[in-house]
């Protein structure tokens, strides 16, 4: 299984991550987060030490339009998302190895089927 | 750099230790550099263990905890208490999440889950290592509670919070107040009006100057955060108002009539669950406010009403205001269970009605005006002109949909065992010829409520019952309405009843109106209410901070169990916003001055201005201003110079994580 990455935000994202456990709706157990208080705020250093030490796709579980803090989170978040592709594209890691999707506090239903989803397509990748 | 390490692995009862290996678990990390005791706990929450490891912070100077367990949204500030009480500052514990993103996520999986775990707790260990001490901001918050619904339970938390001094914004959707509540006749155990008992809270909430009331009133946007939310009220008018006329000859209610009468429209009345029809203009039936109402969304504007009734304003634009409040409560109520056509025969069988109709047919008396009128007269029950005797009282519909009944509401609604017995006693005393066949799957008439069970048996109610597999059956033949079940309790023998008008009791379904969902991110579980934090240790919180549940919004009460519910939400918020102030996470930019060239990235990024400038050796450099940067870390990604770090989000501190679930 492709093993996986996932920036998660404090407030928005990570209830939807907990209420998809509590709903037993199963992801890949290769799925692994990290929560931060804002989207806007991942530093893309970060998303390629997650590359450097071996996992096979990042996925940005974002604020999007819920952000807590700013109406510009989803144009940031956007932003690092692109700066991130450079350095990857820099380092010769394909682009699509990377994900972005806006995750609101209810939507279990669309992280399991986003890493589901993502963890398929790196696999087709190997 | 802590060096002594607390970890306690929690089996959450079996929560996890069905699926994660636990001993694995602790033998993965017992020997990771830093780690100076790991133990495996029953209940990590549980006040025996919470004694032990203070116990252990103390006798073996631990200068950092892990706990792995459920979710930090559930437990964070309980262990945080624990480490605080053992004299070790509090943004050293970190809690590793095993049960959400553990277990229960991977409970097809256990070997992967129990892998995951490891690295989890590996990831927490590594980032307590790194973790600094650290003292909590304190923010002002408004002492203002928003409660959105004016049912029973919103009323309810309005009056608690407003006598402790709380300032209350109450909203109702509705032009009047009071609910599902204010729709049911008499209510047990009292006996009181439901539409009484909304108007003794009515009247207290007018007289109380901390309490501002919006009828007719949406919530439109909600922007900020606990403390200080920022929400938007769109107020629709309510398009009549008495005392305008002055000057006018004759009596205002006579005007009214008219105007009325004159009304060339005709809806359905939802007051009365489409039993009677109503005009465009409408009284509010005994309701609060007493002041009717013009339906905008069905007056077809014609004018005619004006002409008779100059108080009438067609014109009458919606308004908006803008709030702030510390805290929200989240009352809006249910919806009665609404059943397909040709479920038990309703909509196809003229006489099968639902219990909520058989409420308001029991209250409605036939003043021969209204159009389309099942109604009551003195002694004798009518429905559709027909004479009542024979009452076939169904239960369990749209609830415990299970067997043979489709359907997704697995639950059990609660209150319509007993309700729907308190309505069939209701209608024996009140009219003359009343046989009562309750077709049951086992009553539930708990506590209490046991007593309406004993006094319905005892005046002669018949009570049948199935299983979920073979339901009654509802059918007509030659105008004869007749209801067929095999009855457990006498060794499945078939039987059948005629009866004049058939009673579905259906059950609480959530609210059609899911737009309070959306504005207040509120979760919800899987029947579709609006989903608590933890139904024991925090029944009344939501993930979302500062929003509170109350009532039948968050799943099927009655009116005592609604009622508790209030009041522990009025007490949640109160002690949220009372104070005026609520402690904040510390996390907080922070910029290395050193490495800093000022470009003004930061300042731009920064959605609080929380940015200035500073004069430090010779250069411009950015400064933070700690009592306005709110931690986002908006800032961070945006420097070229890496110059900025987060608080608890520190480079070191998150390349430990992402190393630590990496190897």
């Amino acid at each position: 299984m492709a093993s996986i990455l996932v920036f998660s935000t404090e407030k928005i994202s990570d209830p939807a991550i907990d209420l998809a456990g509590l709903l037993k709706q199963h992801y890949p157990p290769t799925v692994h987060t990290i929560s931060v208080p804002c989207s806007s705020g991942i530093k893309p250093a970060w998303i390629m030490r997650g590359f450097e030490r071996g996992f096979d796709g990042v996925f940005i579980a974002a604020d999007g339009t819920d952000c807590p803090f700013s109406e510009t989170c989803t144009e940031k978040t956007a932003a690092i998302v692109a700066r991130t592709h450079d350095l990857m594209e820099e380092k010769g890691i394909d682009k699509a190895r990377l994900r972005m999707a806006a995750i609101c506090s209810v939507c279990s239903e669309a992280f399991v089927k986003q890493v589901s989803g993502f963890s398929k397509y790196l696999e087709g990748l190997e | 750099m802590n060096k002594r390490i607390g970890v306690y692995i929690c089996q959450c009862g079996s929560n996890i230790s069905d699926y994660v290996d636990v001993e694995k678990v602790r033998d993965a990390v017992k020997d990771v550099d830093g780690v100076a005791l790991a133990k495996i706990t029953m209940f990590a929450c549980a006040d025996s263990t919470q004694q032990e490891m203070i116990r252990d912070i103390e006798d073996q100077n631990l200068d950092g905890l892990v706990v792995a367990s459920c979710s930090p949204k559930l437990h964070l500030f309980t262990f945080r208490n624990v480490a605080e009480r053992a004299g070790m500052n509090k943004y050293n514990y970190v809690q590793a999440n095993i049960r959400e993103q553990g277990s229960w996520a991977h409970s097809d999986k256990p070997a992967e889950a129990t892998e995951k775990a490891i690295k989890s707790v590996k990831a927490a260990i590594a980032r307590t290592k790194l973790s600094e001490p650290l003292i909590s901001p304190v923010i002002s918050s408004e002492n203002v509670v928003l409660v959105v619904g004016a049912g029973i339970a919103g009323m309810r938390a309005a009056l608690d919070l407003a006598k402790t001094g709380t300032r209350v914004y109450l909203v109702e959707k509705d032009h009047f107040v009071g609910g599902r509540v204010s729709q049911w006749g008499e209510i047990f155990p009292t006996d009181e009006k439901g539409r009484e008992v909304i108007g003794d809270f009515y009247g207290e909430i007018v007289k109380n100057d901390n309490i501002t009331l919006h009828t007719g009133c949406d919530v439109v946007s909600r922007a900020g955060s606990v403390g200080n939310f920022d929400i938007r009220l769109k107020i629709k008018p309510r398009g009549i108002v008495p005392g305008s006329g002055a000057g006018l000859s004759g009596d205002f209610e006579e005007r009214l009539s008219k105007a009325i009468d004159i009304c060339p429209v005709f809806v359905e009345d939802d007051f009365n669950f489409g039993l009677t029809r109503r005009k465009a203009i409408y009284r509010s039936a005994g309701r609060m406010p007493a002041v009717p109402v013009l339906d905008r969304r069905n007056c077809t504007g014609c004018g005619e009403c004006v002409k008779i009734c100059p108080e009438i304003d067609i014109h009458a634009e919606e308004t908006f205001q803008d709030i702030k409040a510390g805290s929200v409560i989240v009352a809006t109520g249910f919806d009665p269970y609404q059943p397909s056509k040709g479920e038990f025969g309703y909509g196809e069988i003229e006489n099968v009605i639902t219990f909520q109709q058989m409420r308001r047919l029991l209250e409605i008396e036939c003043d021969g005006k209204e159009e389309g009128a099942r109604c009551v007269r003195k002694g004798t029950l009518l429905y559709n002109g027909r004479k009542i005797r024979n009452i076939a009282w169904i239960f369990c519909v749209g609830s415990r949909q299970t067997g043979a009944l489709e359907g997704d509401n697995k639950y059990c609604s609660r209150y319509c065992c007993a309700s729907a017995i308190h309505a069939s006693i209701l209608t024996r005393e009140k009219f003359d010829g009343i046989n009562n066949i309750h077709f049951t799957r086992g009553v539930r008439t708990y506590g209490k409520l046991e007593i309406l069970y004993e006094e319905s048996s005892i005046a002669g109610d018949i009570y049948l019952q199935s299983f979920d597999d073979a339901p009654p059956v509802v059918a007509q033949e030659k105008g004869v309405t007749t209801v067929k079940v095999r009855d457990v309790l006498t060794e499945d023998r078939e039987m059948e009843v005629e009866a004049d008008l058939v009673v579905l009791v259906t059950g609480m379904v959530p609210r059609s109106d899911t737009s309070i969902a959306e504005i207040m991110k509120v979760p919800v579980g899987r029947d579709r209410f609006f989903n608590e934090v933890h139904p024991k240790l925090k029944p009344v919180e939501t993930v979302m901070d500062g929003i509170f549940l109350a009532g039948t919004s968050q799943g099927p009460k009655n009116i005592t169990e609604t009622l508790n519910a209030s009041n522990s939400a009025a007490i949640k918020a109160h002690a949220l916003v009372s104070s005026g102030e609520i402690e904040l996470e510390p996390t907080m930019a922070k910029i290395d001055r050193k490495l800093c060239e000022w470009c003004g990235n930061c300042l731009d990024s920064c959605p609080f201005n929380a940015i200035d400038r500073e004069e430090y050796e010779g250069k411009t450099v950015a400064v933070v201003n700690t009592s306005t940067c709110k931690g986002c870390g908006m800032c961070l990604p945006v420097c070229p110079v890496n110059a900025i770090q987060l608080t608890g989000f520190s480079d070191s501190e998150i390349i430990s994580m992402i190393d630590a679930l990496s190897e």
